[in-house]
């Protein structure tokens, strides 16, 4: 009876713990919507920051981002290539397989302290530059992983088939083996991308923020993340709600694109 | 001749990542020399965070107090979340019914993907005044940052958790129930020790997370240089610190700075290396 009894208990506390997890998630989803929806208004996309709006802040955190991925994935996608189909599975290949994996869980704000130093110090000013450089340091070790846990998916036979057509290796690489892991390689991109585009820690003394429209990268530049930052601190209503209203553009976007992804990968399994 | 630039390439994108880190941690190191040279060991153990307001070359600067706040939030972190997130992940593996697995795998994946700094938010406006109602305090402070935290890394931890769980062969968890075992004795008695080296890895992993998290915790900490007395005392920790005054800081402060993130990098450095080489060793396909 004893055991049935902790057997029951045990079993309850485990499922409790699932209810929890699953209430904060919707407590803070019903937090932002009912904050976000009630301070958003047009003029919410149509103003920069300096008159109240988030227009330059969004086109700021999204050309950051944007720029980030067109260095980041080419980057990760050939390292991850290399990983699986030229190493060999040398030594070389999995310290720099394990020192990838550590570098995906790096303090980000360690990775902005690091850029400052490189990319901002020495010239004297934050910068947009900066910050896309943070943020393609974080992204390139999500990439890696992604690409070469999807090339192992590929079954051996795909290459064969293609050495046997007389295909050179670099041929049946992108014309075979990337082509069959399109979907993968495309899901962890979108993730990866979804995971950048909230970060804050590496952009707040990189590219800094910027009230007014700018696509300069050289001058600060605007944050939609580094702006929430500061505009929850200030004791001002309408400060706070403007940080309310981007706190829901935000969060939507990040988990529509991560619905998307998974998605994408359910239906062609 | 194609086909060689594009091994190249590869072979390139591959060190990259490798002299990323050897990168990060030179500039730290180069950068601290000032600190390290003044304080050396000593910094841990000093709670004095003060600029000479005429030299900037001059002052005492001790991380103690910044340490401190890290390891008591990120202890308060792991004291809450272990227990959820094995909780979760033997409700996903052993006790959720089939069409239950799928909708609370993904609200909990959309757990993790919430940005940090809507957690931040969230907790500074809704979470830390409940805290300061129920248990007394400030709102801001040691256990509010600690909770928050928790919730943040539950859902990292629980994944690798499950994941490890669901690699248990049926065969055993079946031998066990044919000897009359009951699901907690089998989760206990054969699943636990089974995926111990996941389930160790995925706290181990969590915890550095934890210790790095920087925007959730300014939100939270209070950010504030003392050392807290009691668990809801404002306080600040190595990542806040930097967040904050990182950028205004000159001279002998900013070095002070570099070691303080040199000290964070090399602590989860240290920590998710013995986590993905000791515990969670993937065999390579």
């Amino acid at each position: 009876m004893n055991r049935l009894l902790l057997n029951k208990i045990i079993l309850v506390l485990s499922t409790l713990s699932a209810v929890v997890g699953i209430s904060f998630l919707f407590w803070i989803l019903a937090t932002l919507t009912y904050k976000g929806v009630s301070s958003l208004h047009i003029t919410t996309f149509t103003n920069d920051l300096v008159e109240g709006g988030i227009r330059n802040l969004l086109v700021g955190q999204f050309t950051m981002a944007i720029v980030a991925s067109i260095i980041a994935v080419p980057i990760g996608m050939f390292a991850g290539i290399w990983l699986r189909e030229y190493s060999n599975n040398s030594k070389l290949a999995s310290v720099i397989r394990n020192l990838s994996d550590v570098m995906m869980s790096a303090p980000s704000i360690v990775i902005g302290v690091f850029v400052y130093a490189l990319f901002v110090a020495p010239f004297g000013s934050y910068n947009g530059f900066a910050g896309i450089i943070a943020l393609t340091i974080m992204m390139i070790p999500i990439i890696i992983s992604t690409t070469d846990n999807m090339l192992s998916l590929v079954p051996k036979e795909l290459r064969e088939a293609g050495i046997a057509l007389g295909g050179s290796k670099h041929k049946i690489i992108m014309q075979i083996v990337v082509k069959a892991a399109k979907v993968g390689i495309t899901t962890g991109v979108l993730l990866s991308f979804a995971r950048i585009i909230g970060e804050t820690a590496p952009l707040l003394f990189t590219s800094a923020n910027n009230q007014f429209f700018t696509m300069d990268l050289t001058g600060q530049f605007p944050s939609l993340t580094v702006s929430i930052y500061n505009l929850a601190t200030y004791p001002d209503e309408a400060s706070r709600e403007l940080a309310w209203a981007a706190s829901f553009v935000l969060t939507a976007f990040v988990l529509i694109i991560n619905l998307t992804g998974r998605y994408m990968t359910r239906n062609k399994k | 001749m194609g086909g060689k630039l594009f091994k190249n390439f590869s072979f390139f994108s591959a060190t990259l990542s490798f002299f990323i880190l050897i990168g990060i941690f030179s500039i730290l190191f180069t950068y601290a020399q000032d600190s390290i040279r003044e304080f050396g060991f000593d910094f841990l153990g000093s709670e004095d965070w003060e600029a000479d307001e005429d030299d900037e070359e001059i002052g005492i600067f001790g991380g103690y107090i910044p340490v401190i706040g890290t390891m008591l939030s990120t202890l308060i972190a792991m004291v809450i979340a272990t227990p959820l997130a094995m909780g979760i992940a033997i409700f996903l593996t052993e006790i959720a019914h089939k069409s239950l697995i799928k909708p609370v795998s993904i609200a909990i994946e959309l757990l993790a993907a919430i940005p940090s700094i809507i957690y931040g938010m969230w907790g500074l406006f809704y979470f830390a005044p409940i805290v300061q109602s129920t248990v007394g305090g400030q709102g801001v402070g040691l256990l509010t940052a600690g909770i928050v935290l928790a919730i943040m890394i539950i859902p990292f931890m629980a994944a690798i958790t499950r994941d490890a769980m669901n690699t248990v062969p049926d065969v055993l968890k079946e031998s066990a129930y044919a000897m009359g075992a009951t699901k907690f004795e089998v989760i206990k008695d054969v699943i636990m020790p089974y995926s111990k080296g996941g389930i160790i890895g995925s706290i181990i992993l969590a915890l550095g997370r934890a210790l790095g998290e920087t925007m959730a915790v300014a939100f939270l900490i209070g950010s504030v240089m003392a050392i807290p007395s009691q668990i809801t005392d404002p306080t600040t920790s190595i990542p806040v610190l930097l967040a904050n005054n990182f950028a205004e800081a000159q001279g002998l402060e900013m070095s002070s700075m570099y070691y303080l993130a040199l000290i964070l990098f090399v602590v989860s450095f240290a920590l998710i290396s013995v986590a993905k080489f000791y515990f969670l060793r993937q065999k390579v396909k």
